[in-house]
């Protein structure tokens, strides 16, 4: 009998031993060394501070994450798996497999922190809140659009990484500042782990865009840099009227502010792109940078302030490459 | 006026900072198999950080074969840390361990590609700090 079955594309076996790209191992061993689960942070150490805060500091801090847990959902099921037709080599969409599953953890985290500390009507308050939300539901929007079957594989990346390197800031911050201030610094050691991935997939999300953009025409070229820092104010705008509506009740929006425009900047670096807001508008709250990364302030022997001659602090820095 | 000597990888945030710098810069390449610069004076070396979460590989190999000669060993006089504050406490670690290592100063850390006022705060910095800097080995 003859097959008259449509021969299926069979993919290759990957060989992690034959590289197209050497930025594919050293994020896949990155991401992979820095695998965790909500069940490592004893998030129950936080119960008696979270009886301290008042009601309406509660709503606002469960309304946050249940807005993050909506970005990571997002990211989970639909943006990174969007990312995988567009991959160049089979190591990257190995890589954003892992992605995509570390993502999944993210959102998932947010529902141990919710069981852990609050009551089942606070966070089905908080869920019909996140889904009626004007705001969250436009962010959401704005980067489904690009995420669609038969977007713009370009545009889909900066999508993606405007996503992760930028609009979860306005979430980001309410646990930092609970940290600078001595509360739930449980919750934000978990949330510091959250920032860590985020961080290493915006900038491997930036880089396999760069690359593909060095091989695009010049006036492509232009025409990607136009719509991401178009995109970019579309988000910022949304960003701005989402972080009033949250923070004004406690007079933190303009703090809060300042944090998106530093988080925007550096979400355009990881594109290659320079940055939007001037410095004035970047000047981060210093307790909410030192709650990003304890124990490590901005050198600056030059202006001789801060400590300088830091024969750092021993870390695990063994290596036998080091020949001295 | 001392050398600026770098180590930039793929994603090219740091030579970003340096080609913002306006300094003439000299880069240790990607590529093992690539030739490295030969400082002949004093330099001040800028490195970017590549640390997991325990702080392990924060210093590229290549920098650190770069650093493993002695006669360019010699000659830094200290180093420039790029990273990104999102990693916490290894933010920047780079500088910290090469500081360690070759018994000179951090001077300066930055994130990602810098910034403005990252770039200025450099300039003037290695501008005094090579005048007050002995240039002979």
């Amino acid at each position: 009998m003859k097959d008259t079955i449509t021969p299926v594309a069979v993919p290759r076996a990957i060989n992690w031993n034959r590289l197209q790209d050497d930025k594919d191992l050293e994020v896949w061993n990155r991401l992979t060394v820095n695998f965790w689960l909500p069940e490592k942070v004893p998030l129950s150490n936080d119960v008696q501070s979270w009886a301290t805060l008042r009601p309406e500091e509660r709503e606002l801090t469960i309304r946050v994450f249940t807005g993050l847990t909506l970005l990571d959902t997002i990211q989970n099921t639909v943006g990174a798996p969007a990312l995988l037709p567009d991959a160049q080599t089979p190591h990257e969409e190995a890589v954003l497999t892992n992605i995509a599953f570390m993502e999944a953890v993210h959102a998932r985290s947010y529902s141990s922190i919710f069981s852990t500390l609050c009551s089942t009507k606070e966070v089905d308050e908080a869920f019909r809140w996140s889904e009626d939300n004007p705001h969250l539901q436009a962010k959401a929007r704005a980067i489904l659009s690009d995420y669609a079957p038969g977007a713009d594989p370009l545009k889909r990346k900066i999508a993606s990484v405007f996503l992760e390197s930028f609009l979860f800031y306005s979430g980001f911050y309410l646990p930092m500042y609970w940290s600078s201030r001595a509360r739930l610094t449980n919750t934000a050691d978990l949330i510091r782990l959250i920032i860590r991935d985020e961080a290493v997939h915006g900038y491997y999300i930036g880089y396999k865009f760069q690359r593909a953009l060095e091989r695009e025409t010049e006036a492509r070229q232009a025409e990607l840099k136009d719509y991401a820092f178009a995109l970019m104010f579309d988000l910022y705008d949304i960003e701005a009227k989402y972080t009033a509506e949250l923070y004004d009740g406690i007079g933190l929006t303009e703090d809060v502010k300042a944090f998106l425009h530093y988080n925007a900047n550096k979400a355009l670096q990881n594109l290659g792109y320079e940055a939007l807001f001037p410095p004035a508008a970047c000047e981060v709250n210093p307790a909410i940078l030192a709650a990003l990364s304890p124990d490590s302030e901005n050198h600056d022997f030059f202006s001789g302030s801060g400590s300088s001659y830091v024969i750092g602090k021993a870390v695990a820095t063994e290596d036998e490459d080091w020949d001295f | 006026m001392g050398g600026l000597v770098y180590y930039s990888s793929a994603s090219g945030n740091t030579a970003r900072f340096v080609a913002a710098l306006g300094l003439s810069a000299a880069r240790i390449p990607i590529r093992p198999a690539d030739p490295m610069p030969a400082p002949a004076l004093p330099y001040v070396l800028i490195c970017p950080t590549f640390a997991d979460g325990m702080g392990r590989g924060a210093v590229p190999k290549q920098v650190i074969a770069f650093l493993n000669d002695p006669a360019r060993r010699a000659l830094i006089r200290g180093v420039i840390a790029g990273g990104n504050r999102n990693f916490g406490e290894t933010y920047a670690l780079a500088g910290k361990v090469i500081a360690a290592k070759c018994a000179i100063p951090v001077l300066y850390s930055f994130e990602l590609a810098g910034t403005e006022t990252d770039v200025t705060r450099v300039r003037a910095g290695l501008d005094r700090f090579w005048g007050t800097e002995c240039l002979t080995p």
